[in-house]
């Protein structure tokens, strides 16, 4: 910490003695800062001591029944929206930052207006785009339950995480990269697709793995636009669950509490994964998150 | 030639979160607003009933639930996150950061519906037990969505704390005041902007939240009494009765989310201009 102000443990304990308001300040501070610990802590062991337990090879088989509510076709369901959610997002969010970074000049009107709505699309709860995503896909275009109008829907939802992780990590690409690429004779979009954007990329991958995270723990936005059909939807326009979507089904038919913990360690081990992969990919290229 | 191509390409791109915003809010107001016209704008917002097979649509109780809900997570949630942001910018040794700062970004992975689930099989029980309810109500749904916006004030806050310049720290120690007097009367008020704007997030995130609170609020759509009794946001009211609801009923739910849209909105622009205003 700071150079200054050091003191060893004796003489703070009996600086705290002259100071009562300063003991009681470290100690609200340090207290708080336990809390939030437990709670985590708490909140993944209570999770992982009643499930692991739950977590009996059938969940894994192939089909669902009603007898065995495997969560297989809400795992493989989670990967194709993923991957689509991030087919559409990603060339679109990755464009928009290189067009905010790398061509917009200085006080462009545009640019405030793409930064408050951004803004604005970070801040909409979920279960607002999942409304949009029902009465645009499936009223709007007709569309019955579809995991492409789900995807498309958290597409949108993870647009402004993409985005910001892309501009950050363009912005952090030294201009002497790009000045050398000049001086080669290379043109702008070589200098951007050929030497920018390669240098950029552990960041986007960072951005990338944090909106995975926000796609596998995604609830309400999926409820409408992709339905809760249980099996592994066959093409893009039939209706499929997702995992977290899969455990909200079973915690409202209240039947399947055992299973319901199988499956929320499932997601909790998906999600502690992402986090450390994020983590540790920021951390070697030392982009913030 | 191809570079100007490409350079509309971009410039398209970056419409499209334009275009996406202008399209959720035509696509809500244009489908909310009429269904609030025509049941009747006070009867809809200040309505007490809501019985949707009477054709009996006031969202009154449900506004006052989400405002109630809210106001207890940021009770719980903003004094406990401001704290926890001090010791994360001023108090912990660089070791225990390595593990408290992944700990808290793992805090805002965790899905909503996990900490709904956490909520209904460990907090509910506990308040049946100390409260002899059914513990589904205002103050659980306040502390599971105090503990949600938790990751979210810890990290507004923590970076504004850690923006004010270290002058600030020295000069009050310097003057004779001890660490904590200086982290928390010099410190702390200079970053007063920047941690109203993390507060305000977290009140976004709060009043939108629907699978967590769904789960542990009792979901009653009357004006709760005490803290104790059940309520029911306007996010749970959309999600438990969107998947049956037909004709004015399932307009009346789209009148919900605009009315919740709106909320939002509100949120989110006092924060883009407390942020501009920072800056």
């Amino acid at each position: 910490m700071e150079a200054i102000n050091k003191e060893s443990t004796l003489q703070r304990l009996k600086n705290y003695r002259k100071h009562p308001l300063s003991a009681i300040l470290f100690l609200l501070v340090v207290v708080s800062a336990v809390i939030t610990l437990t709670v985590l802590i708490a909140l993944i062991a209570y999770i992982l001591i009643k499930g692991i337990p739950n977590l009996s090879p059938e969940l894994f088989e192939w089909e669902y029944t009603t007898e065995n509510v495997s969560m297989m076709p809400a795992i493989i369901n989670t990967l194709i929206i993923t991957g689509l959610s991030l087919l559409f997002a990603l060339p679109v969010g990755i464009c928009s930052a290189i067009y905010l970074v790398e061509y917009a000049k200085r006080g462009n009107k545009l640019v405030s207006i793409v930064r408050i709505t951004t803004e604005t699309l970070s801040g909409i709860p979920s279960i607002v785009y999942g409304l949009f995503g029902y009465l645009f896909f499936n009223i709007f275009l007709g569309w019955s339950y579809t995991i492409l109008g789900g995807a498309l829907t958290l597409a949108i939802m993870i647009l402004p995480l993409i985005m910001r992780t892309t501009e950050e990590a363009l912005i952090a690409v030294p201009d002497l990269y790009r000045e050398g690429s000049f001086g080669l004779g290379a043109g702008k979009l070589r200098t951007v697709f050929r030497i920018v954007l390669p240098s950029a990329v552990p960041g986007i991958l960072a951005g990338v793995i944090l909106a995975v995270g926000r796609i596998v723990g995604e609830t309400a936005a999926l409820l409408y636009p992709a339905g809760t059909a249980t099996t592994v939807a066959d093409g893009l326009m039939s209706s499929g669950r997702t995992l977290a979507v899969h455990m909200y089904a079973l915690l409202n038919e209240g039947l399947y509490m055992d299973q319901a913990y199988a499956t929320a360690v499932v997601l909790l081990v998906v999600v502690i994964g992402i986090n450390a992969l994020s983590g540790l990919i920021a951390k070697k290229v030392g982009v913030k998150e | 030639m191809k570079e100007g191509v490409m350079k509309i390409v971009f410039l398209l791109a970056a419409c499209m979160s334009i275009l996406a915003v202008a399209l959720i809010c035509i696509f809500l107001f244009a489908n909310g607003v009429p269904a609030i016209h025509k049941i009747g704008v006070t009867e809809f917002l200040l309505g007490q009933t809501w019985k949707p097979s009477n054709n009996i649509f006031g969202i009154f109780p449900m506004i006052i639930g989400s405002i109630y809900v809210t106001a207890g997570a940021v009770i719980i949630g903003v004094p406990m996150g401001i704290l926890c942001a001090i010791f994360l910018a001023r108090f912990c040794p660089e070791k225990l950061y390595k593990i408290v700062k992944p700990a808290v970004s793992l805090l805002a992975g965790i899905p909503s519906i996990v900490y709904g689930f956490f909520g209904l099989v460990v907090i509910v029980p506990i308040m049946q037990d100390l409260t002899g309810t059914n513990g589904k109500g205002v103050l659980t749904a306040s502390i599971l969505l105090g503990i949600m916006i938790l990751p979210t004030v810890i990290g507004v806050s923590e970076s504004a704390l850690r923006a004010v310049p270290n002058s600030y720290y020295e000069g009050s120690l310097a003057l004779g005041a001890t660490h904590e007097r200086s982290v928390f009367f010099a410190v702390l008020p200079a970053a007063k902007q920047g941690i109203l704007a993390g507060v305000i997030l977290g009140v976004g995130r709060a009043i939108g939240e629907t699978m967590a609170v769904i789960m542990v609020a009792g979901n009653n759509a009357v004006v709760p009494n005490s803290i104790f009794s059940g309520v029911r946001t306007l996010t749970a009211n959309i999600v438990m009765e969107m998947g049956y609801a037909t004709d004015l009923h399932r307009e009346a739910l789209l009148g919900t989310g605009v009315v919740l849209f709106v909320f939002i909105l509100i949120i989110n622009l006092s924060f883009s201009a407390l942020k501009r205003r920072n800056h």
